[in-house]
Parts: structure tokens; C-alpha cells; sequence
């Protein structure tokens, strides 16, 4: 029997507001543990929550780049279980009336545009952190993550296979960063994505049995343990077994999915509107008023900038990833660069550097006129390509200007045809065996003789000229 | 001979220190003797703080040294209610699961009357976290009424409503979820007053049920109600439910007389579960404002039988979550015997809630659970808006109902505490008025033949309690009812 799989993804984002979802501590949860904190966030006695606007705006934000129905009215519920991360025993979260709803993603697998359907994305308070590796059988609770505000997207049950799951993640990611509301760091948490995985015969409607799996910490582990995930689905029913509805951890060092003792399984959140808090109104004029202030979004800047720039439409793909990078690149094109060279430049010698140092582009030394003064270089024949590699990973380093580098460096080439006429002179005299072997036609000499002439510029001969010179004194010397 | 300090009002004192003629220290003394006289009867204070309240009143007092206004409320020595966060001293509920709490911040509403010059004496008693109806419930004294020793003060305010009636102090605050400030006040021949819901800050009030909690003021008069009432009232950027309205001037309300006022009497509100004295005490006012030029309304509040039950679903579903904090992990009472982080909820909440408290949460739950939701709460939620409704009708055809604060006068220690249902009817005038979140007044309006106070109730539209202050303060001034002094014995 041939089955297709049917995966939902739940998305947790902790949204970069400055301050908490409900207080005015601040969002930095990397602080000393248990600073970050005041009585709301503490779940003191007496204490109210108050929302944060600039997070409803963010949240707003997403839903409209995630084309959905933002709502004119929506309440926040509590969410009730006993847990020590919980300050107050209750979650504040949206239950049945969503921020936003009913929007959609494109992604793209192998080529092919695919739509995704968004369910909800709604507004939630994050929890403590426990550690449970104090000396001995204690327990501690850091409350510094208790309060974040998190905004939770919830996917329709549309993605096929892992490779969909993570071009989903992919795209959302790269939406989120363009919006500016989430670093999207899985290993730190700011992203935490959970998958519902089921299977069925291709061609049957009913879903089958859906397992959850948490607990995964990266992008590729999302990918690993979905494909895991189906394998073991189809392998438990081909056997004649049964898939048993529960939530399973991916365990990363075993590349398997275990079964999770949870905090809140099979439990009855006895969700209720939160009294302590108003409405939330979001009427025409502030979602407007959002919907205007929204930047060029993924798709769009992509499809922009293949056509601006005459990119392809993997280079487009690659450049606009992060709008970092294509912000980068639209300024050293602005500065003048060649824009096919400038990509080439950028994804290619550019990327790797920043690939090596670990590096953001918006760290890096190399400012786009530096970067377009080196490929109006190469262009011009003032440095020939080799240079132009030595040469930005120069600026890399020391954040030099261009032009600096190259006199400094005396890196220009040697365009005066008397020096490398001498030169190339020298190097047949001392090569007397070479040179009979090329005329009794060994050609493949000839590449040794030019990288003999190389190394005595120092690599500074221009190529072309090189070549040319070196045949020309070949055929003299013969006649 | 003059009146001594401790008998005199927060208004009467205010001036006084205003103007120089009395020193805040000597008030505060004076009320601190005045407890250490009386308080071993009455049993009202929780805490008293001593230290604290002299350099208070040493501050107000050089303020108006260096001719700097002390305030609107300088001098005024008040007592707080257990379950207002405080930085000074402990803030208990009157429950052994905060036996030891002390708040790392103080009430907003704290931080404005201390603005205003006000002293706090201490704490007052309170039914374990406002549930109930008696002050039985403390965990931490009994307070009794005292126009009879032998009985209770009314709750769950009953430490703040003993606590001015005795003289102890010129304000008491309270709070009022179901009537937990104008059933006390009536039953100890006080002025107990609760706002519209929003119009008083609730952050540092330790939340029973968010949607119906609200603070007040309790005081000797309808003048100090106002008066309190321009301190409390305002907006808070710290509670997203207080209403962002201007605050008037309450005092400016207080003309002294009522014609053409309104007055709607509800039929539901003088059946036979009304105790006959207070019904004639009740209509006896109402005669009151007929010579006073009022205009009397029959009028019809048609969901008062299904508000006790309404008012239970809500209040428990809300206090099941409200409470759930206090598990012993961040602050509060942890058992000492549990092994588990399950034991050490189950344990520590099983022995540190008192049985109301218990009944309430587990009442809660089971409200909220599913399959029940949709029969109870959510029911509960749907009466609870025809309940309000039946006062916007009301309010139709007159400014303010009248009727009885409470059914029955005070009552002796132990008579309603084996029956949770019969102590729960003691809000039965009062809870409709929460659910509303409508401002209600009680005001003392005679004593019964056994020498108890019995209270007058007026209910006012949104935010209208500059008319239920006008009408009080008429009443008070018309009636020519003084209930005298309570004899604490
Ligand atoms: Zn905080």
C-alpha cells in the first residue's frame, strides 16, 4: 500500500518586543537568572497583567504578511494546569478567538510553489525555566523567560513530507525576519516548532492516527524526526500495528522520537476568558495603519530583484534569503558594481567568508562600496580575479578600503609589456628543456612556462597579456 | 467637654490637621490608645503598626510646618484589609497558606492615599480571602460586632467595619465581590461604599474573582465616603480593567437634598425572606425621601432569584485560577513532608486553605471543567448579563433602587457557619449589585429592638455614585436617625 503523510506545524515565536507580553520587564531572558523579573511576571499575589501594544502590533504584523483575517475583536483566555514553571498556574493565552486567522504561506519544494494554510496565530505568555540540575534533588525555577511574549502559528494540516515541513519553516522564518519581530533562533528557543504527524492510504480523506513530536532544537532535526516519524507510522501499520495518539520527543543523539511523560497530558485546561484583561479592538484604521508600515515581503523583493538585477532565479532565491543580505547587495549594485558580477561576488566569496568567521553580513567589515570599488577593479583589468580573492579577504579582516589594500599591497598588475617580455626572456633561458619540448609539440608546457613567468611577477602579470607575449617570444625564438 | 480625637472624622480631622490645629501625631496616638483600649474586645486590628504610623504622621506633620499642603486625607488614620499587598508588614488574606507573606509592593491604591497624607494604622480582619460573610472564616482572630460581642461583624470587611464603628479609625479599607463591604458596613452601623467595577485601582488586591472584586471605603459618614472616594478613584495604567474617567469631586455631590430624585424600590427586595424589622426600618426611609421630595418607584429587577446561584459559578470559577498560585513553589506555605512537586501542591494547599476556601476552589473547577462549561459557566456568564440588564431597565423609570443591605441583622458566632448556603443568602441584596458591576452604598438606617444596626442600600447606574452620595448624605442628615454609640459589650 502507498501512503502520504499529513503533517500540521505548530510554530512558538518569542516576538522581540522590548518588554514582557503582560509587564514592563525587560524581554532579555539571557540575563543572570531570576533578574528579568517583577511581581506580574512573578505571579505575586494582587498583581494584574497589562498587554503590550507593540506586541499586538507585531502580532498583527505576521498575520497580515501571513495573509490572514486579523480580528475586529478577540479576547485573551487562561489556560490552567499546575506546573512550577507557571507562575500563576494559568497560562494567559487566546483560545477560541485568535488574533488572527485564516491566512496562508507559499513555500517552494523542488522547484514547485506550494501553499500552506495558517489556522491561527495567536498572542501567549511564555513560561519559567526549570533546571533541574542544582546540587542534590533540587529544583530551580528561572523566571526571566516567564512573560515573553509569544506569538503561536498554527499551520492546516497541509505539508506532505518533511521537505515540505522545513521549506515551511524556511519560508516563515525568513517572513519573521523581514519583519523584524523574532531572531528565530531554534537552539535558544526563540522558535520552537512542534509537528502533528499522521499518515494515510494515498487516496483515503480521513486522517490517520496523529503522534506530536517536540523537543527538536533545529531546523534539520525537524526534517530528521518528521521523516522518522512517517517512516515509523507506515512500518507500525504495514506490520498490522496501530499508531497510538500521544506526544513524542525527538531525542537528537538517537535520531529517534520516544514517548513523552508530559506535564499537561490528557489534561482539562478549563480555558476561561482572562477578567483581568480588556478586549483586544483592532479596528480598520490600526490595522491600516499596520498594513502600511509593513516592508517589501519575501516574495515580493524576490521576484523585484530577479528582474531589476536580470538575477536568475536561484541567485534571486539566495540574495533575498535574509533581507540583510539582499539590503547588502542593492547597495553595492547603488555603488555602482556590475550586478551579475556583484552576485558572484557576494554569494560566492563573500558568503564564505562570512560562512567561516561565523559571521553576520551585518557585522561585516566590508562595506557594499568596498565591495563594488573591488569588482569595478577586476572589471577595469587593474586586479585580476586571484587578487580580487586576496584582496577581500583582506578587507575581511581588517575592514580596510578597497584601493587601500592594493597599493599597500603593490598588488596591481603588470600591464608594461617591456618588464614581461625581460621576464619571460629570463624564463626560457632557464628552461632550455621545456622550450625544446614545447616545439616538438608538447603543449601542455606551455601552462608550465606561464606559471613560471607567474611566479616571478608574483602573480601580478596580467593573464591575457601573459599568454600572448609568452607565444609571441615562442614563435620568435624559433624562427 | 471636647470630643476626643478618635471619635472626630476623617473630614473634621483632615482640617484640623490642615490648618494646624492638631497635630497628625496626636491623632494617631490617640487612635493607637484607642485600640489598645478597645481592639482586645473587638478584636478588628490584625497588626498594628505602631512605628510606622508615627513617622507617617511625623511627615505630615512637618509638611504643614514648612506650610506645605499635606494632603487630602492628612491625618486620617486608616486600617487596611488583610488582602491589600502592603510593604509594610504582612499581607495574610487572614489564611495560614500566607501566614507569612510580605509583599515586595504596595497597592496602588496604598501608594495614593499615602500621597494624601494618610496614616495607616495596620491591618484589619477579613474572612479567609473574602470568602464569607462573617469574619468567621480568619484564620487569624475573631472580630466581633461591637453593638454585641457575641456577634459576628458581618465579612468578609468585618475587621474594617468593626474597626470604624469602635472608633479605631477614621477609614477602613475593605473590598466587595458580593458585598463584602456594604453587608459588614450595615451590620456595624457603618457607611460602606463600593465603587463601579473599574473605578478604583485593583492592583494590590489580592484578586478573589477579578471580574466582581472591587475596593472601597468604610467610614462614619457619607462625607468621608466621599472624601475617601477622591483618593481611591482613578484610572491605573497598572490595572487594564480600571475605567479612565475623569474623577469629580465627590464632596461637591453632598447638596443635601433629593427632590426629584427617583427612587426605584424593587418588589423582589421586600419578599418574605426579609426580616420584618428590616423592612420596617427600610420603609421607614423610604418615607424619609418621600417628605424629602423624591419621587418613589415601583420598580422590577426580574433575575434577582437566580443571582446567589449565578454569582457562585462565577466567583468560584474565577477564584479556582486566582488562587491556583499559591502552591507553595515561589512564596507561601510549602509542607514540610512533600517529596513531590505533585505533593507539594497537594499537600501544602490541602492544609493551608481553610474549608470555604476549598469548597470554593473545588466548585470552581468543576464549573470550568469540560462538559460542564457550557451548563454552568457559560450559563452563569449569559444570567449574569439579564441580570444587568434588569438594572438598565430599572434605570429606565428611576436614579438609584433602594432596598434592605442585608436581609437579617448581625448574628451570633456559629449560627451560619454548618450551613454554607444559609450564610451565602446574607448577600442576597448584595450580589446582584457585583454581577452588575453597578457602584452600591449601605447606610446605617436604624437599630433593631435586640440594639443592632440595620442598613439602608442604595444602587446606583455606572459610575453614579455622586447621586448615591447625594442621596445618603441626605438621608443622613434628614432621617434624624443616630444610632449613638455602639456599647462593645
Ligand atoms: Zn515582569
Amino acid at each position: 500500500m502507498e501512503f502520504e503523510a499529513v503533517v500540521g506545524m505548530e510554530v512558538h515565536v518569542e516576538i522581540n518586543s522590548k518588554s514582557k507580553v503582560f509587564c514592563g520587564c525587560s524581554g532579555n531572558f539571557h540575563a543572570a537568572p531570576n533578574t528579568n523579573v517583577c511581581p506580574v511576571c512573578l505571579g505575586m499575589p494582587g498583581v494584574l497583567p497589562v498587554l503590550n501594544v507593540d506586541m499586538v502590533n507585531k502580532s498583527v504584523a505576521v498575520g497580515l504578511a501571513l495573509n490572514c483575517t486579523i480580528s475586529r475583536w478577540s479576547k485573551l483566555d487562561r489556560k490552567n494546569y499546575f506546573y512550577p514553571d507557571m507562575a500563576k498556574n494559568y497560562q494567559i493565552s487566546q483560545y477560541d478567538l485568535p488574533l488572527c486567522q485564516n491566512g496562508w504561506i507559499d513555500i517552494e519544494v523542488d522547484g514547485q510553489t506550494k501553499r500552506i494554510g495558517i489556522t491561527r496565530a495567536h498572542i501567549e505568555e511564555d513560561t519559567a525555566r526549570n533546571t533541574h540540575t542544582i546540587g542534590g534533588n533540587q529544583s530551580g525555577v528561572d523566571f526571566n523567560r516567564s512573560g515573553l511574549p509569544l506569538l503561536e502559528i498554527v499551520t492546516e494540516p497541509d505539508i506532505r513530507s518533511a521537505k515540505e515541513a522545513l521549506a515551511y519553516l524556511t519560508a516563515l522564518k525568513q517572513m519573521l525576519q523581514y519583519l523584524d519581530v523574532s531572531d528565530c533562533n531554534m537552539e535558544e528557543g526563540s522558535l520552537r516548532a512542534e509537528a502533528n504527524i499522521s499518515v494515510r492510504p494515498v487516496g483515503q480523506e480521513k486522517f490517520g492516527t496523529k503522534t506530536e513530536v517536540k523537543n527538536v532544537a533545529s531546523f534539520s532535526g525537524v526534517h530528521k524526526a518528521i521523516e522518522f516519524e512517517i517512516a515509523r507510522h507506515i512500518k507500525l501499520i504495514n506490520s498490522g500495528g496501530k499508531v497510538v495518539q500521544e506526544t513524542r520527543g525527538w531525542d537528537a543523539d538517537r535520531g529517534i522520537t520516544v514517548p513523552q511523560r508530559l506535564k499537561e497530558s490528557a489534561h482539562d485546561y478549563r480555558y476561561f476568558p482572562e477578567p483581568d484583561l480588556v478586549p483586544i479592538v483592532v479596528d480598520e484604521a490600526w490595522e491600516q495603519r499596520i498594513r502600511e508600515s509593513l516592508p517589501e515581503l519575501p516574495a515580493a523583493r524576490r521576484s523585484r530583484m530577479g528582474t531589476q538585477y536580470g538575477l536568475s532565479a536561484y541567485d534571486a532565491n539566495v540574495i533575498t534569503l535574509s533581507q540583510d543580505t539582499a539590503n547588502y547587495y542593492e547597495q553595492v549594485v547603488a555603488a555602482g558594481a556590475d550586478a551579475k558580477k556583484a552576485a558572484n561576488w557576494l554569494m560566492v566569496e563573500l558568503q564564505s567568508l562570512l560562512s567561516a568567521a561565523k559571521q553576520d553580513i551585518r557585522d561585516c567589515r566590508v562595506s557594499p562600496a568596498d565591495l563594488a570599488a573591488l569588482v569595478g577593479l577586476i572589471e577595469s583589468g587593474a586586479i585580476n580575479g586571484k587578487m580580487g580573492k586576496d584582496v577581500i579577504a583582506e578587507m575581511f579582516e581588517t575592514g580596510k578600503a578597497t584601493q587601500d589594500i592594493v597599493n599597500e599591497q603593490g598588488l596591481s598588475q603588470i600591464t608594461d609589456t617591456g618588464e614581461i617580455e625581460a621576464i619571460i626572456r629570463q624564463v626560457l633561458a632557464d628552461n632550455p628543456a621545456q622550450v625544446e619540448q614545447f616545439r616538438s609539440g608538447k603543449d601542455k608546457v606551455f601552462g608550465f612556462l606561464v606559471g613560471q613567468v607567474m611566479r616571478a611577477t608574483q602573480g601580478k602579470a596580467n593573464p591575457a597579456l601573459l599568454n600572448d607575449l609568452l607565444r609571441r617570444e615562442l614563435s620568435r625564438q624559433e624562427n | 467637654m471636647t470630643t476626643p480625637l478618635y471619635k472626630k472624622t476623617a473630614r473634621e480631622i483632615r482640617d484640623a490637621v490642615r490648618s494646624g490645629a492638631v497635630t497628625a501625631t496626636a491623632v494617631t496616638e490617640a487612635h493607637l490608645a484607642r485600640i489598645a483600649e478597645v481592639d482586645p474586645k473587638v478584636d478588628a486590628f490584625t497588626q498594628i503598626w505602631t512605628d510606622e504610623a508615627l513617622a507617617q504622621a511625623a511627615a505630615v506633620d512637618a509638611k504643614v510646618k514648612q506650610g506645605v499642603d499635606p494632603g487630602p486625607m492628612a491625618g486620617v488614620p486608616v486600617g487596611v484589609k488583610e488582602l491589600i499587598c502592603t510593604r509594610t508588614g504582612k499581607t495574610t488574606c487572614a489564611s495560614k497558606i500566607l501566614e507569612n507573606f510580605r509583599s515586595p509592593y504596595d497597592a496602588t491604591i496604598i501608594k495614593k492615599l499615602d500621597a494624601a497624607g494618610a496614616i495607616f494604622l495596620g491591618k484589619v480582619n477579613m474572612d479567609e480571602f473574602a470568602m464569607g460573610s462573617s469574619t468567621e472564616r480568619s484564620t487569624l482572630k475573631t472580630t466581633k460586632n461591637p453593638w454585641n460581642l457575641k456577634c459576628v461583624p458581618g465579612g468578609s470587611s468585618g475587621g474594617s467595619a468593626a474597626a470604624i464603628s469602635a472608633d479605631e479609625c477614621a477609614m477602613a479599607i475593605g473590598s466587595d465581590t458580593g458585598g463584602s463591604i456594604r453587608q459588614p458596613a450595615a451590620l456595624c452601623g457603618c457607611v460602606g461604599i463600593k465603587p463601579t467595577y473599574g473605578r478604583v485601582s485593583r492592583y494590590g488586591l489580592v484578586a478573589f474573582a477579578s471580574s466582581l472584586d472591587q475596593i472601597g471605603p468604610l467610614t462614619k459618614n457619607v462625607e468621608d465616603a466621599a472624601l475617601s472616594l477622591n483618593t481611591l478613584c482613578g484610572r491605573d495604567p497598572l490595572d487594564a480593567t480600571s475605567a479612565d474617567l475623569p474623577v469629580p469631586d465627590f464632596t461637591k455631590a453632598l447638596t443635601g437634598d433629593v427632590k426629584g430624585l427617583r427612587v426605584g424600590l424593587p418588589k423582589e427586595y421586600f419578599t418574605e425572606a426579609l426580616n420584618a424589622e428590616m423592612r420596617e426600618k427600610v420603609e421607614a426611609a423610604v418615607d424619609v425621601f418621600r417628605r424629602g421630595g423624591a419621587e418613589i418607584v415601583p420598580v422590577s429587577l426580574p433575575h434577582t432569584d437566580y443571582a446567589i446561584a449565578t454569582y457562585y459559578i462565577i466567583c468560584t470559577a474565577e477564584a479556582s485560577a486566582n488562587l491556583a498560585r499559591f502552591d507553595g513553589v515561589r512564596y507561601g506555605y510549602r509542607h514540610p513532608g512533600a517529596k513531590t512537586v505533585e505533593e507539594m501542591y497537594v499537600l501544602s494547599k490541602s492544609e493551608a486553605f481553610g474549608p470555604e476556601v476549598r469548597r470554593r476552589i473545588m466548585l470552581g473547577t468543576y464549573v470550568l471543567s469540560s462538559g460542564y462549561y457550557d451548563a454552568y459557566y457559560l450559563k452563569a456568564q449569559k444570567v449574569r448579563r439579564l441580570i444587568k440588564k434588569d438594572f438598565d431597565d430599572a434605570f429606565e423609570q428611576c436614579d438609584f433602587v433602594m432596598g434592605p443591605t442585608s436581609p437579617i441583622p448581625s448574628f451570633e458566632f456559629g449560627a451560619k457557619t454548618e450551613n454554607p448556603l444559609e450564610m451565602y443568602l446574607a448577600d442576597i441584596y448584595t450580589i446582584s449589585v457585583n454581577l452588575a458591576t453597578l457602584p452600591g452604598i449601605s447606610i446605617p438606617c436604624g437599630l433593631t429592638a435586640s440594639g443592632l444596626p440595620a442598613g439602608l442600600q442604595m444602587i446606583g447606574r455606572p459610575f453614579g455614585e455622586e447621586t448615591l452620595l447625594r442621596a445618603a448624605h441626605c438621608y443622613e442628615q434628614t432621617s434624624g436617625i443616630t444610632l449613638g454609640e455602639p456599647p462593645i459589650a
